[in-house]
């Protein structure tokens, strides 16, 4: 297959997933903010559009419309660079992101941008250079509060990689292999019982996932760095409009994708939970759609509970956070992973 | 294309290298040096060693110049003030390291012929390779190797505790 139609295709897929991603990141916020109301007892934006659905874009207007104001004692370079670091490494992870069933056209994958030997390990990669956002941030703000709040979030960061990292190592021992393809792949056969949470038996590495995940998001309940009572809005106090904006849809980009590594490392990724119980579909379209719908209402599940545990949960402070992070998150990463391992061992 | 790709980030290593010697203010020399580690990472993966590529994205640039720069940014230390410099070193150092690399480089092209080569791109070393090579023939070199390391995080806790009366 010749460069120039591979050059193409990819092109037009990431063109595709990267409007796809960014809409989801806006209809997300509105998916907050709406879920969030409806547990405080009132109703979310409802004004613009039918049951606000129009607020998203009207929201965007607005952030671009806004004065763009650069402080005076700022450290210019850094603090430009600092909300492309972050929103690139939100974008860059879903790549390699399979969301879709293993169809192929000219020898290439259609649902999957790039589909590389260690995509798991990509997707950590990428995490760990995303703190430099915050950092950068934090610091070239020139404010007290902007550092505090960033260096208390790289450091949460930081902490909760390990956990992060060490949950996934599991479901890697289960699979043999860090192509997030073929994770997938694996639990494709018997349906919602060879999911890895259920069949694969990562039922507390799911959990311990989900915490660090929790935490390297910066969400609650351990958004202490972003909470406005303790810090006046911590690493992006200094920042107005479209850098603001790109900061806030970082943030929600980063829950989108540890929502699609969860799905499918933990999930089943686009696997239907029925499994062989249903025949596939003859037309074939509705046979390439099918697994893309599955792994959307999967992420979106995700996606609210999330925000459900936002509008529940009381938030950490910052030495329980890392105390829990160290002390408990860890150790219990770890003996999963032992524990694993011997069932691996023992079981033929 | 794999020549453009070792050509490009090369030249990107390079630049990050000497950006790094230059700078003045010591968080762009820390960011210079962040993007030297990126572009190693890429040429790893060009000679074909994709966990070394991705392990040093995540262990170097993700978490060692995280440190570092943490350091820079706590310290804040600001522009470094402008020495007058040795005249000495001016005179006989640039002199003398364009002598001592030329004598480098002449000796490594007149051997040419002796020494192997490695086509860049040509074959991948997966995670099950070097996995098999780490935990089946160099098995004992790694185990002491972890426990060095133990050995080195042990002497750094023990130094930087507080004493207790």
């Amino acid at each position: 297959m010749s460069i120039w139609l591979f050059l193409l295709l990819s092109l037009v897929k990431a063109v595709l997933v990267t409007i796809v991603f960014l809409m989801g990141v806006a209809y997300t916020v509105l998916l907050e903010r709406k879920a969030v109301g409806r547990i405080q007892n009132r109703w979310g934006p409802n004004r613009v559009g039918p049951f606000g659905l129009l607020q998203p874009l009207v929201d965007g207007a607005k952030s671009f419309l806004k004065e763009d104001m650069i402080p005076a004692g700022v450290y210019k370079p850094l603090y430009l660079l600092a909300p492309l670091i972050s929103l690139g490494c939100a974008l860059l992870s879903i790549a390699v992101v399979p969301f879709g069933g293993p169809m192929t056209w000219h020898g290439m994958r259609i649902f999957a941008i790039s589909d590389i030997n260690f995509g798991l390990l990509f997707l950590l990669g990428v995490t760990s250079i995303g703190v430099y956002g915050i950092a950068l941030a934090g610091w070239s703000s020139n404010n007290k509060y902007s550092l505090l709040g960033s260096m208390r979030s790289s450091a949460q960061m930081v902490s909760y990689e390990l956990a992060l990292g060490l949950s996934l190592v599991g479901v890697v021992l289960r699979t043999g292999s860090l192509r997030l393809s073929d994770i997938v792949s694996l639990q494709t056969v018997h349906g919602i019982a060879s999911w890895n949470i259920f069949g694969g038996g990562q039922f507390f590495a799911f959990f311990i996932y989900l915490i660090a995940a929790f935490a390297e998001t910066n969400r609650s309940p351990f958004d202490l760095v972003e909470a406005e009572s303790e810090l006046t809005g911590g690493y992006n106090t200094e920042y107005s409009s479209m850098k603001f904006a790109m900061f806030f849809m970082a943030e929600y980009g980063n829950m989108i994708t540890v929502g699609c590594v969860a799905t499918m490392l933990f999930l089943g990724g686009w696997s239907s939970p029925l499994g062989d119980l249903i025949p596939p579909p003859q037309n074939i379209i509705i046979q390439a759609l099918v697994p893309l719908f599955w792994f959307v209402a999967k992420v979106f599940c995700f996606l609210f509970l999330y925000i459900w545990v936002r509008g529940t949960l009381p938030r950490f402070r910052y030495d329980q956070l890392m105390s829990f992070g160290w002390k408990y998150l860890l150790p219990l990463a770890m003996l999963n992973i032992v524990g694993t391992s011997l069932w691996l061992a023992i079981r033929p | 294309m794999h020549l453009a790709l070792f050509l490009i980030f090369a030249a990107v290593a390079l630049a990050g290298a000497a950006n790094l010697l230059l700078q003045k203010h010591p968080i762009n020399a820390s960011l210079s040096l962040i993007v030297v580690m990126s572009s190693l990472a890429v040429l790893y993966l060009l000679l074909g060693a994709e966990f070394l590529a991705i392990a040093q994205i995540i262990v170097y640039a993700g978490a060692i110049m995280v440190l570092f720069t943490f350091v820079i940014m706590l310290l804040n230390e600001g522009v470094e003030e402008k020495t007058h410099g040795s005249r000495v070193a001016k005179l006989l150092g640039f002199p003398a390291v364009t002598v001592f690399l030329a004598l480098i480089a002449s000796i490594i092209l007149s051997s040419e012929s002796h020494l192997g080569k490695v086509v860049i791109g040509e074959s991948i070393t997966t995670t099950q390779d070097l996995s098999a090579v780490l935990f089946r023939d160099l098995l004992l070199p790694f185990e002491i190797t972890s426990v060095l390391i133990l050995i080195a995080i042990l002497g750094a806790v023990a130094l930087a505790r507080k004493d207790e009366q």
